[in-house]
């Protein structure tokens, strides 16, 4: 067999588009000597054909006719005076490569079917460079060591993986003498993550057993006891000392997020906090699913792959609720450090926040758009203490056949795995992600790292849509953290399962039987199938050309079976597994941080004041990510994430249709507010779920069919201040669901988010929770949006302002936190969602946007330049509390519960008979002028500026 | 009367299927979504539709480059029968990644005057994939499915969307041999730069038709505008907005009620014996 080796470059006068983009980013590091680079796609062809059907595969399936040409065989440095330097950039081996899997499924088309292709890639940079800069160059721009080996010049290219089968030795990890420190150590040697009292209770699980553990039942154990899966701190019971009271929970999520669902008990939802995403009604047929996940650590170490794999996850969820929804949705929220930064301001082990942010919106556009899932809703959020642990959170909503919200699996149903092969990759991703990062996680935990491939997804999923139609399985769930670990522990979970590992369909040899059983390799389903059924469903997917295959069965002994080649291999409870963990308790202490206001003077105008808001990360366009992501995939999009004349206004929700003969629509939107948590999580969390709820109100969403999704972020909850923080905000998350009659039907949480640099220092992410909610909409004709519509129109505020800057963007720009949280009326602010729904309902309401970040001004210059009119605003109409008295605080307090409304002069009584008894007043009228003119209560012009100008401002910021 | 027959081609990574399906529909024609794979072995399978459309998406992840394994995979197993569906009269659409397909399977431009190497699509000027909407003029008068005179606006969602040619030779034979089907223009009709041409297209090549005028290659996504509330801003607009997506479908669907159902009514044992076979001659009469 001969390998052959195809280059493709692009040809002379073509663009070469890659070579161009690595030569922007090395002139961005600072290195100038570089003049020009090439690249060429490599493709490792091994296959019996000869030298003329080589040239045909080359010509006809991998060169462009037109753009590219193609060299057979190792191309030399080209001809001329500039020096050359080869760089290649190969995937480690058993690194999941989709181009080459697609290759050769295409040169069997072609008449010959490859024993193997690989992919790399090869740059050549002309010009002077130094070999230190060499090196950078290719750790910082071209290649990411986690995932990728980087050959130089003329060195061999990789040796094909020919990895040797694996032969059976079962391995016991023994653990009945050990003391304290030696159950510490073995769990800190094999990566458990678990604690000396989980250990303990598992020495005394086997003690009583009378045996030592095998290896893959303690990798069992770690994975379903992680963080990661069972959510120890949100559940676990805690002391809390708060402004020296003491306050007593003995399950903080069950009395608080829990609590307020079950009391508010709506019948509208169909499936809270029990299976892979809470499911309510959306019509008399079907029922819509939501759910929301972080892959924050696999993001740090590759931002393209963690990003990737994040959103290829979280689809994954609602495929696995139930019996399968179809996902019709994708939303993302991204927190990074400032884009800015120099690189000195990295530290060691760290990419740099502009290169993560890059790699995130990149992985999530490609996985999310050849899913064909339409990404509608999302938020940026910067702040330097995310420079180490970026937050990626991925959401998916799917729509499901309400008769199949519930699993039916039962003793002798097969288990059957489909879709993607096991590989090595993502071992202990569970256990990783419940853990600290350190500068050396990129070495070794890039083990846990998953590459994943979307094609294979939407492969399985047209199939699986179709097999659900069908009848012809009794429970999916997906394997996602834990791998199938996790997937067949929890469906088996009241049954029992024996699972013969051996079986499991593998993307190359050597993998052990314990990898089998916890690689987190992407792209898998576990289903549930009678026998009678087994021929039906198989038939379905291979006519797709989708794997599947009975790896084993439920039985009825609530045990675990694990085997490999018939010899048993790993023998649990599956309540010891699944309930065994140790329940904790956590201390927890809140003091409210000594603050203050900052002093500023009054101005005149403020002008600059709000140019420089509009053009803060946190506020500014993120058109530049949104246009990346295809939003309008599967038809059904109503009110798309830019709205306006000119299509580049900020939205604040997206409306879907998600039955295209339906007029029924759902709304989804989101709200953080990480800087108010440095004053107070209470009031952060209440701000991210009033910012959730106006944003769907704004578009048209039913107030009355709010259903809400937390997602904690956090540093370490070990620290009892921390800890303090955390339980401050569930109870928020408790308060705010009963006040708006709105259930929290889902939720997660990824704690211990901080960094130990090299040095020892910690950085710690601030409290980060992320509220998403999603509401029904009536009927889609009646949506609103945000920009203003017609000159003349009025522009009504409801709501209250209040002297609250503290944590406002305004302070930030100016470097200050302040101390006013802005604070939810939890009695006024349903009051004004439900008033303001009902009047757009009926039709009242021309456009309609809310007062976020950066307050009233920036929502006033908002509605003007999408609409591309202007606007003239009275601060005397302003409905505001006695010390809200200075123009700053009440241009840029960020109040919570107050929209802004443009209503024709025709329905002027009838909208203000609707906002009787509720604090609103006529702050404007819409002009033809196109400027933003705002007068303080002394008639002073304190903006006046034009909406051109205001927008470019706006705008400019990530022109990337 | 005799159903309009449109059949949807499904592939891994082919993504707008069913919007595809549901606009084709809503023209009055009765789609099928079908796997490439069954159509594949049992090649007759087309001979019951008259309608062909290879719709958007990431076909094989467009690996290699955008609609290249689909397109190697259309060369190597259903060259003949999609010449033969052609050849019958019938019509054959590629949107977005099915245009792709239709450019690098040697479909579109065409054979006869066209070689493989003369005309691709690469990726955009911009290195990334964009969803924005354009205008689109209509370009030929030979085009089955164009509205002439129409100017029409609909969004494009791709990364690799940039018409290019070999030469400026084959460029003017494009031109000069009516094979432009749409270019890109601004709302008033003129062409410009990004982001009034997206992708950096030669000459706004927006869309390519053949020699006969009934195969139709197009970048944008006419089925993402079928309805009113598609439209970007259309809070701002009439209620009695008509959504330009649907003059390619309907324009198709009448095209063949015209051409191909009163054909098959008239001789009963026509080109199109699927179709002709289950509904009787009578019941189309009152088409003709």
């Amino acid at each position: 067999m001969r390998q052959w080796r195809v280059e493709v470059f692009s040809r002379p006068g073509m663009a070469d588009v890659q070579g161009a983009h690595v030569l922007g980013d090395i002139q961005e590091l600072g290195i100038t000597t570089v003049e020009a680079v090439q690249s060429a796609r490599v493709f490792l062809i091994q296959a019996e054909f000869d030298d003329a059907f080589a040239e045909r595969v080359a010509r006809e399936l991998l060169a462009d006719p037109v753009c590219e040409q193609y060299y057979l065989g190792r191309s030399g440095p080209p001809a001329g005076l500039a020096k050359a330097t080869l760089i290649e950039i190969h995937l480690k081996s058993g690194v999941t490569d989709p181009v080459a899997e697609s290759v050769m499924a295409a040169i069997a088309d072609m008449g010959v079917r490859p024993q193997g292709v690989r992919t790399a890639r090869k740059y050549i940079l002309l010009g002077d460079v130094k070999a230190s800069q060499i090196e950078t160059i290719a750790r910082k721009i071209l290649a990411n060591d986690v995932i990728e080996d980087v050959i130089l010049g003329d060195e061999a290219e990789p040796p094909s993986p020919h990895l040797k089968p694996y032969e059976l030795n079962l391995t016991h990890w023994p653990i009945r003498d050990l003391d304290d420190a030696g159950l510490e150590a073995l769990s800190k040697e094999k990566d458990l993550f678990l604690n000396v009292i989980e250990m303990r209770t598992i020495q005394e699980y086997y003690r009583r057993l009378g045996r030592e553990p095998t290896d893959i039942e303690l990798e069992s154990l770690a994975q379903t006891w992680s963080e990661h899966c069972v959510h120890k701190t949100l559940r676990s019971a805690v002391d809390m000392t708060m402004d020296g009271q003491q306050v007593h929970f003995d399950n903080l999520l069950k009395e608080t997020i829990f609590q307020a669902t079950q009391q508010l008990n709506k019948d509208w939802c169909l499936s809270v906090f029990a299976d892979n995403a809470g499911v309510v009604e959306f019509d008399d047929q079907s029922a819509v699913c939501f759910k929301v996940e972080t892959h924050n650590h696999p993001s740090a170490l590759d931002p393209y792959g963690g990003a990737a794999t994040g959103i290829g996850g979280v689809i994954r969820d609602p495929m696995g609720t139930g019996l399968g929804a179809k996902p019709i949705a994708n939303t993302d929220i991204f927190c990074f450090g400032r884009p800015d930064q120099s690189l000195d301001e990295v530290p060691k082990g760290v990419l740099h926040p502009r290169r993560i942010m890059k790699g995130v919106v990149a992985g999530v556009r490609d996985y999310g758009n050849r899913m064909g899932i339409p990404t509608v809703n999302g938020a940026i959020y910067f702040d330097d203490r995310y420079q180490a642990n970026p937050l990626v959170y991925c959401g998916n909503v799917g729509l499901m056949d309400r008769s199949k919200v519930t699993k039916h699996p039962q003793s002798g149903h097969l288990v059957v795995v489909v879709g993607g092969r096991t590989g090595r990759d993502g071992i202990h991703g569970a256990t990783f992600s419940s853990g600290q990062m350190t500068h050396e996680h990129e070495t070794i935990f890039s083990h846990a790292v998953q590459i994943g491939n979307a094609i294979t997804e939407k492969k399985m999923l047209d199939v699986l849509l179709q097999a659900n139609a069908a009848g012809l399985y009794e429970a999916i769930t997906d394997c996602g953290a834990g791998g199938l670990s996790s997937a067949v522990g929890e469906m088996g979970q009241q049954l029992g399962a024996e699972v013969d590992l051996e079986k499991v369909p593998l993307k190359y040899a050597g993998l052990g039987y314990t990898e089998i059983w916890i690689s987190e390799a992407q792209e898998r389903m576990v289903l549930a199938v009678k026998p009678e059924n087994l021929e039906a469903i198989q038939k379905i997917f291979a006519g797709e050309n989708v794997e599947s295959t009975v790896i084993g069965r439920f039985t009825g002994d609530r045990k675990l079976h694990l085997r490999y080649n018939g010899q048993l291999v790993g023998e649990l409870d599956m309540d010891f597994l699944h309930e065994g963990v140790p329940r904790y308790s956590r201390q927890a202490r809140w003091e409210r941080p000594a603050l203050g206001e900052p002093v500023m003077p009054e101005k005149t105008s403020y002008n600059d004041d709000l140019l420089r808001t509009l053009s803060s990360y946190n506020v500014a366009s993120k058109e530049w990510v949104i246009r990346q992501y295809d939003h309008e995939v599967q038809g059904g999009s109503v009110v798309k994430p830019l709205v306006g004349v000119a299509n580049d206004g900020p939205s604040d929700a997206a409306v879907i249709q998600p039955k295209l003969d339906s007029a029924r629509g759902l709304a989804v939107s989101c709200g953080m507010n990480p800087l108010y948590g440095d004053i107070d999580p209470y009031w952060m969390a209440l701000a991210g779920i009033d910012e959730a709820i106006r944003n769907l109100v704004c578009v048209g969403g039913r107030v009355d069919r709010i259903a809400l999704l937390d997602n904690f972020c956090w540093a370490k909850c070990t620290d009892p201040l921390v800890m303090g923080t955390l339980v401050r905000a569930a109870q928020a998350c408790h308060d705010g669901a009963l006040a708006f009659q709105a259930p929290f039907i889902s939720g997660k949480d990824s704690l211990n988010n901080e960094f130990v640099c090299e040095d020892g220092t910690v950085i710690r992410i601030p409290p980060t929770l992320l509220i998403s909610a999603m509401s029904l909409v009536d009927d889609i004709d009646r949506c609103v949006t945000m920009d203003l519509k017609k000159p003349g129109n009025l522009v009504f505020i409801v709501g209250r302002t209040h002297n609250e800057l503290g944590g406002s963007h305004y302070y930030r720009v100016h470097g200050a936190l302040g101390a006013n949280v802005p604070k939810l009326d939890l009695e006024l602010a349903p009051r004004i969602a439900r008033r303001l729904g009902a009047a757009i309902a009926d039709g009242l309401v021309v456009s309609c946007h809310d007062c976020s970040e950066g307050g009233l001004a920036v929502a006033l210059a908002e509605m003007a330049f999408a609409g591309g009119l202007g606007l003239e605003a009275d601060l005397r109409a302003l409905p505001r509390s006695r010390d809200c008295s200075s123009a700053a605080a009440q241009l840029f307090s960020e109040s919570n519960s107050r929209y802004l409304v443009e209503v024709t002069p025709a329905n002027y009584d009838a909208f203000a008979r609707r906002m009787l008894n509720l604090p609103f007043g006529q702050l404007g009228v819409v002009t033809g002028e196109s400027r933003l003119v705002i007068s303080d209560e002394n008639s002073r012009k304190v903006v006046d500026a034009d909406i051109e100008i205001l927008k470019q401002a706006w705008q400019r910021t990530f022109d990337w | 009367m005799q159903e309009v027959r449109a059949i949807v081609l499904r592939a891994a990574g082919i993504n707008t299927d069913v919007e595809t399906e549901y606009a084709l529909e809503l023209a009055g024609a009765r789609a099928d979504r079908v796997h490439i794979n069954r159509v594949i072995e049992d090649k007759d399978l087309l001979a019951q539709y008259h309608i062909l459309i290879f719709p958007g998406g990431f076909s094989y992840g467009d690996d290699v480059a955008a609609g290249r394994i689909m397109a190697n995979q259309v060369i190597h197993h259903l060259t003949d029968a999609v010449r033969r569906f052609i050849d019958d009269g019938k019509l054959v659409l590629g949107i977005c990644n099915g245009f792709q397909v239709l450019v690098k399977a040697g479909i579109l431009p065409g054979g006869d005057g066209f070689r493989q190497e003369e005309v691709t699509i690469t990726g955009n000027d911009s290195g990334q994939y964009e969803d924005r909407w354009v205008y689109l003029a209509p370009q030929s008068p030979r085009c089955v499915f164009i509205e002439p005179g129409r100017r029409i606006y609909v969004p494009v969602a791709h990364g690799e969307g940039k018409v290019v040619t070999c030469s400026d030779e084959a460029l003017q034979r494009l031109q000069a041999d009516g094979l432009v089907a749409y270019t890109y223009v601004d709302r008033d009709g003129r062409q410009g730069p990004f982001p009034i041409n997206p992708n950096g297209s030669m000459a706004s090549i927006a869309g390519l038709t053949d020699r006969t005028g009934r195969v139709l290659g197009l970048m944008p996504h006419p089925e993402r505008f079928v309805r009113r509330t598609q439209h970007p801003h259309w809070t701002r607009l009439a209620a009695d907005l008509d959504p330009d997506g649907m003059t390619i479908f309907r324009n198709a669907v009448r095209y063949v009620r015209e051409n191909l159902l009163q054909a098959a009514a008239a001789q009963p044992i026509g080109e199109i014996p699927a179709v002709s076979s289950e509904t009787s001659p009578t019941a189309a009469a009152p088409l003709s």
